[in-house]
């Protein structure tokens, strides 16, 4: 499969490198040397696209932020916002520059496959179960988010599924494996929609549902719902850390990736300008989102698959 | 602030606030990817639906049904194959279209032609033989009798590029996944259409304003049918 693919690059690099000058080349900004005086800025005018999730997007955080790197860059940031899985898989097939998701396995198999490199945890918040206020199953007050869903299922509550292979479905489906119970029948519904539509649909059914805190709190004044299981900001159980990551495109396999932005952005989103930026970003009052890139303390783990060592690749 | 558009519109939702520009900009690029779209559908359907009309062949049933068909074809799917052939690996790929203005005219000119071709076909087909016949006797080619009878099925077609326009401009999921529904940090669209926009803002509950941009897409498929059938009828007259 990376063989196949890695031909067909091959094969498509002498027609991208023709039409590389203007929007969305990529990449081919090595020689600078005998460019015109205008155009000296390695990347200006060019296109960054980026997949991300839903709870990025709707949040309003990207639309805040990115002003100021399209300024400092002179470029334009086509952010895309998917699923975690439709971002990473946009990116797979090479049609974006970067990544920014939130679910460490996923981004994990990503890196294992070539397909993404110099990864950057970004930031997090955390997930929360939130349900009807009446809160029909009694879960309100349970200190553990696995124990929380076992007395949903044994209560037969309504709970609504994001059932769409995002982040946060990921998060969910994990949870239900940690608690040891096969979610199904009349009860559980996987609604296929995004976080907002999610909690619309469990809003009006009375129903639960696992919510990122960021989409939650922008969206609590349209809803009935209240958080019944807090996450770890909120002293939760841990298990429901949300943390987001970022990732550029290998130009290894994708050659059309535009790689020198995306490492800008990274150095960019990373610095503790924008982290602390991302840290003031508020919506109805609350910080959404809280920053994790600027540390005294080396974190080697973030750029490599979880749990990885160079031990284990000896093996 | 609200825009102006959006205030006739909606006296009981003004408390509904967009960056400035952002309705004029994503109703800007409905119109360019549709308008074009379908001018470029028409222009392909209306001669091949003239063509097949007025030809005798084996198999013209078949045509038919096939052209038929394809007016029910799915729109999503539509946008999965448009997608299959600009992505990176895609037999286009290296045209760079994904995400573009350009993709999204392709998938929707892919959606317009079916309706376009059936009904400017049944239109054609509906014109009465002795003004085919007629055209003949007095001595026209081909081209002149293709004329005559598009000119005599002239409400036929502009109801069929209608259609295709309707088809086009309220269609969702194609457009979302080869447009991937991008607007600028400054709230200027890029490839959000007013049915994307509608799909986001119903994602994040904020269904007051989904329907404000729903009224807006009524009222411009209202204007652009009113404005067709206006020129249709000063063709009458002249």
């Amino acid at each position: 499969m990376a063989a196949l693919s890695a031909g067909v690059v091959a094969s498509t690099a002498g027609c991208s490198s023709t039409d590389d000058g203007d929007a969305d080349g990529g990449g081919g900004n090595g020689t600078d040397g005998d460019e015109s005086p205008e155009e000296s800025v390695g990347v200006a005018g060019e296109t960054l696209t980026l997949t991300t999730t839903t709870s990025t997007y709707d949040t309003g955080l990207l639309d805040e932020i990115h002003a100021g790197f399209e300024e400092m860059y002179g470029v334009t940031v086509d952010a895309v916002a998917q699923g975690t899985g439709a971002a990473l898989e946009t990116a797979r097939n090479g049609d974006s520059d970067i990544v920014m998701v939130h679910a460490r396995g996923l981004e994990d198999e990503f890196l294992r496959n070539g397909y993404g490199i110099n990864r950057r945890d970004l930031m997090f918040n955390d997930f929360v179960i939130v349900g009807p206020e009446d809160d029909p199953a009694g879960i309100e007050g349970t200190g553990s988010a696995t124990d929380a869903l076992t007395t949903i299922a044994e209560a037969q509550a309504q709970f609504v599924s994001r059932g769409d292979n995002s982040g946060t479905h990921t998060k969910e489906l994990n949870l239900w494996e940690a608690a040891g119970t096969e979610p199904g029948g009349d009860w559980y519904q996987e609604t296929g929609t995004g976080m907002g539509e999610a909690l619309n649909i469990a809003n009006q059914q009375g129903a639960y549902t696992l919510s990122d805190r960021g989409t939650f709190i922008s969206q609590r004044s349209e809803i009935d719902l209240t958080i019944l299981v807090q996450g770890p900001i909120e002293d939760g159980p841990e298990i429901l850390a949300n943390p987001y990551g970022i990732m550029a495109v290998n130009p290894g396999v994708h050659d059309n990736a535009n790689y020198d932005l995306a490492m800008a952005y990274i150095g960019w989103i990373t610095s503790p300008g924008v982290q602390e930026a991302i840290s003031a970003y508020q919506v109805n009052g609350e910080q959404l989102f809280f920053p994790r890139a600027v540390s005294e303390d080396p974190d080697f783990q973030q750029y490599v698959p979880e749990g990885w060592s160079s031990d284990d690749a000896d093996a | 602030m609200p825009t102006e558009a959006i205030v006739p519109l909606a006296p009981a939702l003004l408390d509904v606030s967009f960056r400035e520009g952002y309705v004029r900009s994503i109703v800007f690029v409905s119109l360019y990817v549709s308008v074009l779209a379908v001018a470029l559908s028409t222009l392909v359907s209306v001669p091949a639906a003239v063509a097949i009309g007025l030809a005798d062949f084996p198999g013209k049933g078949l045509v038919k049904s096939v052209v038929n068909t394809g007016m029910g074809f799915p729109s999503v799917v539509v946008g999965l194959v448009v997608l299959f052939a600009v992505s990176n690996q895609g037999p286009l790929g290296s045209l760079e279209l994904i995400f573009t203005r350009e993709a999204m005219i392709m998938s929707q000119f892919v959606l317009a032609t079916p309706p376009i071709t059936a009904i400017t076909l049944a239109a054609v087909s509906g014109v009465d033989d002795g003004v085919r016949d007629a055209a003949r006797v007095l001595g026209g080619t081909r081209v002149d009798v293709a004329l005559v009878v598009i000119k005599e099925a002239r409400y036929g077609i502009a109801t069929a590029v209608l259609a295709g326009f309707g088809r086009a401009i309220s269609e969702v999921g194609s457009v979302l996944i080869v447009g991937g529904n991008i607007t600028s940090a400054d709230g200027v669209s890029k490839t959000r259409t007013l049915t994307t926009a509608i799909q986001l803002e119903a994602r994040q509950g904020q269904y007051e304003t989904a329907m404000v941009l729903g009224a807006v897409l009524v009222a411009l498929v209202l204007t652009v049918n009113a404005v067709v059938v206006r020129f249709g009828d000063r063709g009458v007259t002249a």
